[in-house]
C-alpha cells in the first residue's frame, strides 16, 4: 500500500469514528441515567415504567428534529417553542369540531414558516432576529385565539397518546421511527446530501443546479411540519391548549441537536443524535426527581448534566482529531 | 459620502431612532400633547436598562461569530438577590451591595467563557447551561420572595437633576465612553479584530482568548449592574425580573446595527433600538390593543425593521 493510499484510508476512518463517538456519548449518558433510575426504583423497569418516563419526550423529539433541520441550513430557530404553543391552541380549539378549518390553519402556519425561511435567505437576514420576531407572531396569534389555557384535545388524539402498541412502549416506537426516517432522509439519501450541502456550502449546491430558494422553502416547511407534530402530540398528552405551554422547547431543542453531535456551522447534524439528545434531556428531569434533588436545585442540576455530557464530547473530539 | 455618491445614505442604525420617533409622535397624537413628555421620559428610563444590558451583549456578539450570552437574565436576578441580601434594606450597605453585584457579574462572565473554551462548547449552549445553574443559586438565595432595596437605591433610580432623569443620562455617558473605547482604545480595536478574523488577529499578536474573556466579563458585569439598578427602580429583586431581557438584549443589539457575524459594533444604535422597543410597547398600550395583537404587531415590526434596514457591506 502506498503512503498516500494508507493516508486516505486513515483519513476516511477518522470522521466515521468521530460520528460514532458523537452519537455514542448521548447514548451512554442515556444508558447511565436509566441505570440509575432502575437501580433506585426497579419497578420502573417495565412497559408501563418506560411509557411514563418517556411520555413527554415525544413532543420534544419532534421539536428537536424541527430545530435540527433549521440548524442544518446554518440558521437557528428561536420561534420553535411558541409555534408548538400555537399548534396546541389550534388543535384544542378546532380539530374536534371543525377538522377542515383546523387543517387549513395548519397549512397556513406551515406555509408561513416556509415563507419566513425564504425571506431570511433572499434578504440575507440574521435568522436569530427574524425567528425571534416570528416567536412573537406565533405567541400573539395563539393568545388571540385562546387568551387563557383551555379547549380540549380530540378523543382520538388523547387515545392515541395513551395507546399501548405491541412489543415496545409508544414513546420508544415513535423515537425509533423518527430517528430511522430522519437517518434515511438526511444522513443516507442523496437528497439529504444536497440538503446538508445547502447548509455547509450553499454556493457549491447552487452551482450544481439546485435552487437554494426551493431547498430552503422545503426544509423550513418540513421543520414547520415537525413542530406541528410536536404540538399535536403535546396536545394529546396535556389534553388542552396553552399559548405558553412550551417556551422551554426552543432552547431545549437547540440543546438536543448539539448534544446529538450537531454544530452551528451548518450541514453537520445527526437525526439519530438529535432524537437521543431529546430523550436524554427529557429524562434528566425524571432522573433528578428520582435522586430526590430538592426542587430549587433541579434546574441547576440540569445545567450540570448538560455540561457533563458535552464535556465528554469535548474530550473525545480532542483524541480523534 | 464622496462625490460619486451624492444621494443621502441613511445608516442602518438610524432606523431605530426614526421608527422610535414616529411611534412617539403617533402616541402623542392619539393621547394629546400633554403626555408627550411623560411618554418620552418613561421610554428613556426603561430604555436605559435595555441599553445597559444590550451594551454588554454587544461586546460579546462583536467578539466573533457565534458568540452570545444567554445567561444575561439569570445573572441580573442573581446579582440583584445577592446585593439585596447583603444590603438588607440598609442605606449604609449600598456600596458593598453594588460591589457584590458587580463581582457576581464578572465571575459569571468568566465562568461562561471558561465553559466555552475549556469544554469547547458553542457559546449559546454554554451560557444556557450556566443560566440554569445561576437560576438555581437565585432560587436558593431568596426563593419566591421579593427582596426590597434600600431607600437610597430606589431614590437614585428615579433621581432627577433639574427635571432631567439622572440614570438615562449616566447610561448615555456610558454609551459615549463605549464608542470611544471601541474606536480608540487598544481593547476596542483588539475586540473588533478578533471578531473579524480570529486567525488574523492571532497572527497580529492579539491574545484573542483574553480579549473575549474581557468581553464576557464586561457583559456579565453590565447585566449585574442592570439587575442592581432595576431592583431599585421596580421596588425589589424578583425571580423573573430579567426574563424579558433575554430576547430584548439580543434584539436591540442587532436592530441597532451590530452584525451578528461579529467584528463590528454600534453602541449608539442600541439607544435607537431600545427606544423603539419601549415606545412601541407604550404606543400599542395607548391604542388599547389586546395582548395578543400587541405581541403579533411586535413580531411583525421586528421583522420589518431588519428587512428594510440596509445592512453594512460585507456582513
Amino acid at each position: 500500500m502506498t503512503e498516500a493510499a494508507m493516508h486516505r484510508r486513515v483519513a476516511s476512518r477518522v470522521p466515521r469514528l468521530r460520528d460514532a463517538v458523537q452519537v455514542g456519548l448521548p447514548v451512554a449518558a442515556l444508558a447511565i441515567m436509566l441505570a440509575i433510575i432502575f437501580w433506585i426504583r426497579p419497578a420502573a423497569f417495565s412497559f408501563f415504567g418506560f411509557t411514563l418516563l418517556f411520555r413527554f419526550a415525544i413532543p420534544l423529539v419532534f421539536a428537536s428534529l424541527s430545530q435540527m433541520l433549521v440548524i442544518m441550513l446554518g440558521d437557528i430557530d428561536l420561534s420553535n417553542g411558541s409555534f408548538v404553543g400555537l399548534t396546541t391552541c389550534v388543535t384544542a380549539l378546532y380539530l374536534e369540531n371543525a377538522p377542515a378549518e383546523a387543517t387549513l390553519i395548519y397549512v397556513v402556519m406551515i406555509v408561513a414558516y416556509a415563507a419566513f425561511g425564504v425571506l431570511i435567505y433572499v434578504q440575507r437576514l440574521p435568522s436569530i432576529i427574524v425567528t425571534l420576531g416570528m416567536s412573537f407572531i406565533w405567541l400573539g396569534a395563539s393568545i388571540i385565539l385562546l387568551p387563557s389555557p383551555g379547549g380540549s384535545a380530540p378523543d382520538w388524539l388523547s387515545e392515541f397518546m395513551s395507546w399501548r402498541p405491541p412489543c415496545l412502549p409508544l414513546p420508544i416506537w415513535i423515537a425509533i421511527l423518527a430517528a430511522g426516517v430522519g437517518h434515511f432522509f438526511i444522513t443516507r439519501s442523496s437528497y439529504g446530501a444536497v440538503l446538508r450541502g445547502a447548509g455547509a456550502n450553499a454556493r457549491a449546491v447552487e452551482r450544481a443546479g439546485w435552487s437554494l430558494i426551493g431547498i430552503r422553502a422545503a426544509t423550513y416547511a418540513a421543520a414547520g411540519l415537525l413542530a406541528l407534530l410536536a404540538g399535536l402530540t403535546l396536545t394529546g398528552l396535556t389534553t388542552s391548549g396553552d399559548p405558553n405551554v412550551a417556551p422551554a422547547y426552543t432552547l431545549l431543542s437547540v440543546g438536543a441537536v448539539i448534544l446529538g453531535g450537531g454544530s452551528f456551522t451548518g450541514g453537520m447534524v445527526s437525526p439519530v443524535g438529535a432524537v437521543i439528545g431529546a430523550l436524554t434531556l427529557s429524562l434528566a428531569g425524571s432522573l433528578l426527581s428520582f435522586l430526590q434533588v430538592p426542587p430549587t436545585w433541579q434546574i441547576g442540576a440540569q445545567g450540570v448534566i448538560l455540561f457533563l455530557v458535552l464535556a465528554g464530547r469535548a474530550l473525545t473530539a480532542e483524541r480523534t482529531q | 459620502m464622496s462625490l460619486a455618491h451624492p444621494r443621502v445614505v441613511i445608516a442602518p442604525w438610524t432606523y431605530g431612532f426614526i421608527v422610535a420617533l414616529a411611534m412617539w409622535i403617533a402616541t402623542t397624537v392619539y393621547s394629546g400633547l400633554g403626555s408627550a413628555g411623560s411618554t418620552l421620559s418613561a421610554a428613556l428610563a426603561f430604555g436605559a436598562f435595555s441599553v445597559t444590558v444590550g451594551t454588554g451583549q454587544m461586546l460579546v456578539i462583536a467578539s466573533g461569530p457565534g458568540n452570545i450570552d444567554l445567561s444575561v437574565p439569570s445573572v441580573m436576578a442573581l446579582a440583584a438577590y445577592v446585593s439585596m441580601t447583603i444590603m438588607h434594606e440598609s442605606n449604609s450597605m449600598t456600596a458593598p451591595g453594588l460591589l457584590a453585584a458587580l463581582a457576581v457579574g464578572a465571575v459569571a462572565g468568566a465562568l461562561n467563557f471558561l465553559a466555552i473554551t475549556a469544554l469547547r462548547l458553542p457559546p449559546i449552549i454554554a451560557t444556557l447551561a450556566w443560566s440554569f445553574v445561576f437560576q438555581s443559586f437565585t432560587f436558593n438565595f431568596g426563593g419566591e420572595a421579593t427582596l426590597k432595596p434600600p431607600e437610597i437605591l430606589s431614590w437614585f433610580a428615579v433621581w432627577r437633576v433639574g427635571g432631567v432623569q439622572a440614570m438615562p443620562v449616566a447610561v448615555m455617558i456610558l454609551t459615549l465612553v463605549m464608542m470611544i473605547v471601541l474606536r480608540r482604545s487598544v481593547f476596542g480595536r483588539q475586540l473588533l479584530a478578533a471578531g473579524q478574523s480570529e486567525r488574523a488577529a492571532d497572527l497580529a499578536g492579539v491574545e484573542v482568548g483574553r480579549v473575549r474573556l474581557t468581553a464576557y466579563m464586561l457583559c456579565g458585569t453590565a447585566a449585574a449592574l442592570t439587575g442592581f439598578l432595576l431592583s431599585g427602580f421596580t421596588g425589589g429583586a424578583a425571580l423573573n425580573m430579567g426574563d424579558t431581557y433575554l430576547m430584548e438584549s439580543i434584539a436591540v443589539v442587532v436592530l441597532g446595527g451590530t452584525s451578528v457575524a461579529g467584528g463590528q459594533a454600534n453602541p449608539l444604535g442600541i439607544w435607537g433600538a431600545a427606544l423603539f422597543f419601549n415606545l412601541m410597547a407604550t404606543m400599542l398600550n395607548t391604542f388599547h390593543f389586546e395582548a395578543g395583537v400587541r405581541f403579533l404587531l411586535t413580531g411583525v415590526l421586528i421583522i420589518l425593521i431588519v428587512a428594510i434596514a440596509p445592512r453594512a457591506r460585507g456582513s
